[in-house]
């Protein structure tokens, strides 16, 4: 009993040494500050920018065998190209190389590296989420598609009011996950001098010499997170299933 | 029906890679108010046909003219006339995202700019005339095949178009939900209204049709009245074929 009673001792003075002493706590929050706002703007960009791609894409697959010759098809074939590259090379590097670069060579200049971060973690979530959407939209029927048409909507009409609308429900679970992910890799963040939460963690473990408490900290906050948006999403998903039934 | 021609085709052709022909140099006029069956084996073109008509399909060569327009004119804004032109598919196609009102409403809110009010009021009303009218908030999921298809000529319909178009209708129904949807199509037909219709049910044709085209190999072999072609057909490959249908 006095083992476990000394245990509990230890586990306070770590957590007053950690955390109440010189209000260390506050480089957990303001950490957490960042890291919110980072997830929460490269969301923004990669939903945006990722869902722009993926229409060219699955534009291209679609159509471009039957279009007719003539500035419109090399237009869309030169686009579609640029978008190949900008997936192949996002895709096939890590996040942190790519934060680097646009930190300390794209925006040498800039000393903002918040503003850098979220620009590169919103250019790389998109790489990631155009892929997705793009599945999303090659999943509809044709069916949907040529009724829209037929209507006399025109291709973009035709891809807002009845395809995207459906292809994000069907790759819902997908995005979400995606954003999961996005969370976490802004962990990285403390490569561009960044104080987000890990950083926040691994401050004061540098001050305090005590590892244990900050990083299991860190830890458990961002499983929370990411336990409360999986719950969110569960429950968006389940409306708007019901919403068909 | 009148002599108004309402759509003609000028020796249209679709070749899928170069070496299928789907459509060889078909002519064919529908004038105002006539209903128009187009009978065939699977895979004589029939579908690509009508799919033609409204650039579903584009075709390798030939003209469609609209109401005087020729629609495959590539400075033709297609869009347009499509909106004057309603289709119904083999497989409904019905938006699943949308309540049945929407379904009916998206299009002449969104591109005749009609208000909402007024676009409910109108649906509703081809709602009624179906029978459907307590469905209406109801999603596509949640009704059958016949009554699928009875809200997709109604959704058609929304957009008041001038000719409407019949993919094989009844193809993907069972067959006691064949009966509920042809006579919604008799109605409309009844009323007036311009119909190219591709199907497999002989008795329509026969009672409906005031033309009956049948084709093989992508091109027109015979076409009379349904009298003709069903009592007296002049061509062996029709004759055959009723044989192996009726």
């Amino acid at each position: 009993m006095s083992g476990l009673g000394a245990w509990f001792a230890d586990l306070k003075a770590d957590f007053i040494l950690n955390f109440i002493d010189s209000n260390r706590w506050k480089f957990i929050t303001s950490g957490l500050k960042n890291t919110l706002f980072i997830t929460l703007m490269a969301v923004i960009i990669g939903v945006c920018l990722g869902t722009v791609v993926a229409i060219v894409r699955s534009g291209y697959e679609k159509n471009y065998a039957e279009m007719k010759k003539g500035i419109k098809k090399y237009l869309l074939a030169f686009v579609n190209g640029v978008c190949k590259v900008y997936l192949t090379v996002i895709r096939g590097t890590p996040v942190v190389v790519q934060l680097m670069i646009m930190y300390y060579i794209i925006f040498a200049t800039s000393r903002n590296s918040l503003l850098v971060a979220i620009l590169a973690f919103g250019i790389n979530s998109a790489a990631y989420v155009a892929e997705i959407v793009r599945s999303g939209i090659m999943s509809i029927d044709v069916g949907q598609f040529e009724a829209g048409r037929s209507l006399g909507f025109d291709y973009k009409k035709t891809m807002i009011y009845i395809i995207i609308p459906q292809a994000i429900k069907n790759v819902l679970p997908a995005l979400a996950n995606e954003f999961i992910v996005l969370l976490k890799e802004t962990s990285v963040a403390g490569y561009v001098t960044i104080r987000d939460l890990t950083m926040g963690g691994n401050i004061i473990r540098a001050a305090t010499y005590s590892a244990f408490m900050p990083l299991i900290a860190v830890a458990l906050i961002y499983l929370v997170m990411v336990m409360f948006f999986t719950w969110l999403v569960g429950k968006l998903e389940r409306r708007l299933r019901n919403s068909e039934r | 029906m009148n002599d108004e021609v309402m759509i003609k085709t000028i020796d249209l052709c679709k070749y899928f890679n170069k070496n299928i022909h789907a459509l060889e140099n078909v002519n064919i006029e529908i004038h105002k108010g006539e209903v128009v069956v187009i009978i065939g084996p699977s895979g004589s073109g029939k579908s690509t046909f009508l799919r033609s008509l409204n650039l579903l399909e584009t075709p390798t060569s030939g003209q469609i003219i609209f109401e005087d327009v020729d629609i495959t004119d590539k400075n033709v804004d297609i869009n347009l006339h499509r909106q004057r032109m309603g289709m119904v598919f083999q497989h409904f196609n019905l938006f699943p995202h949308m309540t049945i009102l929407r379904n009916m409403t998206i299009a002449p809110i969104k591109l005749l700019k009609m208000p909402k009010e007024d676009a409910e009021k109108a649906a509703m009303e081809l709602l009624r005339r179906v029978g459907l009218e307590d469905r209406a908030n109801a999603y596509p999921s949640q009704l059958s095949g016949g009554q699928k298809q009875r809200i997709a000529i109604v959704r058609a319909l929304c957009m008041k178009p001038d000719v409407m178009l019949f993919d094989e209708p009844t193809s993907a129904l069972d067959p006691e939900m064949v009966g509920e949807v042809l006579e919604v199509m008799k109605e409309l037909a009844r009323d007036g209204m311009t119909m190219a219709v591709v199907t497999h049910e002989m008795g329509f044709a026969r009672e409906v049709a005031d033309r009956v085209i049948f084709m093989a190999d992508g091109a027109v072999v015979e076409e009379g009245t349904p009298d003709a072609i069903f009592e007296h057909p002049k061509n062996q490959r029709t004759a055959d074929f009723l044989k192996k249908v009726l």
